[in-house]
């Protein structure tokens, strides 16, 4: 598994935890940032992959639709994931938002051509 | 990923553990249910007399009704249920004896069906509480991943045990019981999501179908597409010989609900739905369609696609009806793992914090909520459990309301736990508050078959004469479920000034 990897890259994490318990509210925002990466991005791919789903695969209408539901969670459980396992909460929102704007991109161009 | 499982299983497992707990409740629905109206007693009733008598007793007191729902007794319900939606709107339900299709005169109680709705409705108005409850499923399944990613030797710790050994114990017991169950921890969370992915996942649905979002639930289930009624009038024809054509259309499995559509009407129509608990998948959409006046078969449908065929399945293996005995006891023995995984997780947050303050002696606020919060969710949420319980014994049959009261019940003793907790944590100790309680709850649950002998002893007496062992069960569950309780509050005397912070602090870092 990759966890040796994910769980060596946290250094961000690693600065949080000072002996003394005090936190910086740099790193409580970065923390927050990370959450609602995890939320709203994390929602906003899975909803996406389902829609280019739903659209791309070569099923009856009702059945791509199942089929694009039922596998996006597998999608928004690494969305998360890796939002708590990069290195910043800026690569964290990125490595959500830019493949979002790809299957964004990916099916707009499809309903338009189509 | 340590640092994600830590907090989310924080955040949530209060929460978690009364979802886990009363959903491993739920795969007993139907015998809780069984329990708390031992009126209605099983008889032995072929499928075409029991529908018979819905039909004659739903002619005669639900004529004008748009729908009528059948429900066959079976092994685990006696009754014969019959519920309708009357023309005015709303629903009613009335459960036969399915010997003399008469209604029952049984007292008034949810049964299994409050810990079922609990289970994902959270007592909340809807669709709020499926929400809060998808989200921690979604949690759960963050949480329960990067538990596997944390321990990398997860095959050895299957084996570690070292009891009495304080927090490296609740550590190792948190480890096994969480990879023993962990194909059903990862089966039951996943496919929490799926059932609720048209709530929570729809915009598939609206891109593919644009306003028109009833016509993806037409295509997936079409023998459930109904015509308002029309005005002439046309006698229903008999249901009974529909099952036989079901019977044929599909050997080894029986009918579950019979639905009859615009009853009365001359454009009435019957569906028929396959019986859960004969095969896995949960398949609402495979149906006959019978015309309601000739009775002839004019439509049928399955669902045996196979992207159906997986969100079904992984819908099926949720609920388990199709479970037969032992692999219902399987599932409840695994629920109360999950429940037990979640438990332990929460106990060694609050344990391995604990060790910093064990010189001082004092615990900072943050901590005392977290123990108050502790106490309450589970220890307080067996209180309140086996409260619906007795109060389902206790309150007059006839009271009018009694349900409400049962409800009421639970939800009051739970709260008075909550403020017995947190006047134990902050103005005590937390092992005193733990002890407490338990203390209470193991009196309580082992003391409910003597409660369910001195108030409902003659259906308990009938029931082993038939042979019926489903109330005699609850009730020796639950004195073992006392059993463990007792085990808890003993193992929670004394002062707790035994364990030395230094003995364990190796164990912890360690851990870590």
């Amino acid at each position: 598994m990759e966890a040796a990897s994910v769980s060596v890259r946290a250094p961000e994490k690693r600065q949080r935890k000072p002996r003394s318990g005090a936190i910086s509210m740099r790193a409580r925002l970065a923390v927050a940032s990370r959450v609602f990466a995890a939320l709203i991005g994390g929602y906003l791919l899975t909803a996406l992959t389902s829609i280019c789903l739903a659209q791309f695969l070569p099923l009856a209408r009702a059945e791509a639709v199942v089929l694009a539901m039922t596998l996006s969670f597998l999608v928004y459980l690494p969305a998360v994931l890796w939002c708590f396992a990069c290195g910043t909460a800026w690569r964290a929102w990125l490595g959500l938002l830019l493949p979002s704007a790809v299957l964004a991109a990916i099916y707009a161009g499809a309903r338009w051509l189509l | 990923m340590a640092w994600v499982h830590t907090w989310a299983g924080l955040t949530f497992g209060w929460l978690l553990f009364a979802i886990f707990l009363t959903g491993t409740l739920s795969y007993f629905k139907n015998e809780i249910t069984q329990w708390a109206q031992p009126e209605i007693t099983p008889h032995e009733v072929s499928s075409a007399d029991g529908v018979n008598r819905a039909q004659q007793w739903l002619g005669e007191n639900a004529p004008d009704a748009k729908r009528w729902f059948i429900r066959l007794p079976d092994e685990r319900s006696p009754e014969l249920g019959v519920s309708w939606s009357p023309a005015k709107g709303g629903f009613e339900e009335q459960p036969l004896d399915s010997l003399t299709g008469t209604a029952v005169k049984a007292r008034e109680s949810m049964g299994g069906e409050f810990f079922y709705r609990f289970h994902f409705q959270l007592q909340m108005p809807y669709p709020w509480g499926r929400w809060l409850a998808s989200l921690a499923a979604m949690v759960m399944f963050v949480a329960l991943i990067s538990g596997i990613i944390t321990h990398k030797k997860i095959f050895k710790e299957f084996f570690t045990f070292r009891p009495r050994k304080g927090q490296r114990t609740w550590l190792d017991g948190h480890n096994a019981v969480a990879v023993l169950v962990l194909p059903f921890h990862l089966m039951i969370t996943y496919s929490s999501l799926v059932i609720f992915m048209t709530m929570i996942m729809p915009l598939s649905i609206l891109t593919t179908y644009g306003k028109n979002t009833q016509g993806f639930f037409d295509d997936l289930f079409p023998a459930f597409k109904t015509a308002p009624a029309s005005p002439d009038r046309a006698p229903l024809a008999s249901i009974a010989p529909m099952l036989d054509v079901a019977a044929d259309k599909w050997p080894g499995s029986r009918v579950g609900l019979i639905t009859v559509n615009n009853p009365g009407s001359a454009n009435a129509s019957v569906t028929l739905t396959r019986h859960g608990a004969d095969h896995i998948p949960h398949e609402p959409g495979t149906a006959l369609v019978f015309d309601g006046v000739s009775g002839e078969l004019k439509n049928e449908s399955n669902m045996g696609a196979a992207s159906l065929m997986l969100a079904g399945g992984l819908y099926g293996l949720h609920m388990g009806h199709f479970a037969a005995p032992l692999l219902r006891w399987l599932y409840f023995l695994a629920g109360i793992g999950g429940t037990a995984m979640i438990g332990t997780g929460l106990v060694i947050w609050l344990g391995k914090r604990r060790l910093k303050h064990a010189k001082a002696g004092v615990l900072p606020f943050e901590l005392r909520l977290v123990e108050m919060l502790n106490v309450a969710s589970m220890s307080g949420l067996m209180l309140a459990v086996v409260s619906f319980f007795w109060a389902n014994r206790l309150l007059p049959v006839s009271f009018t309301g009694r349900s409400d009261w049962e409800v009421r019940a639970f939800f009051c003793v739970w709260g008075v736990a909550l403020l017995h907790a947190f006047a134990r944590v902050f103005f005590r100790d937390g092992r005193s508050a733990w002890r407490e309680q338990l203390t209470v709850a193991a009196s309580l649950y082992c003391l409910l078959p003597v409660l369910d002998m001195a108030t409902a002893g003659g259906y308990l007496l009938a029931s082993l004469k038939q042979g019926n062992l489903t109330l005699a069960a609850l009730d020796l569950t639950a004195l073992a479920t006392g059993v463990f309780l007792a085990w808890g509050a003993f193992r929670f005397r004394g002062q707790g000034k035994t364990v030395i912070a230094s003995k364990l602090a190796p164990a912890v870092q360690e851990a870590r």
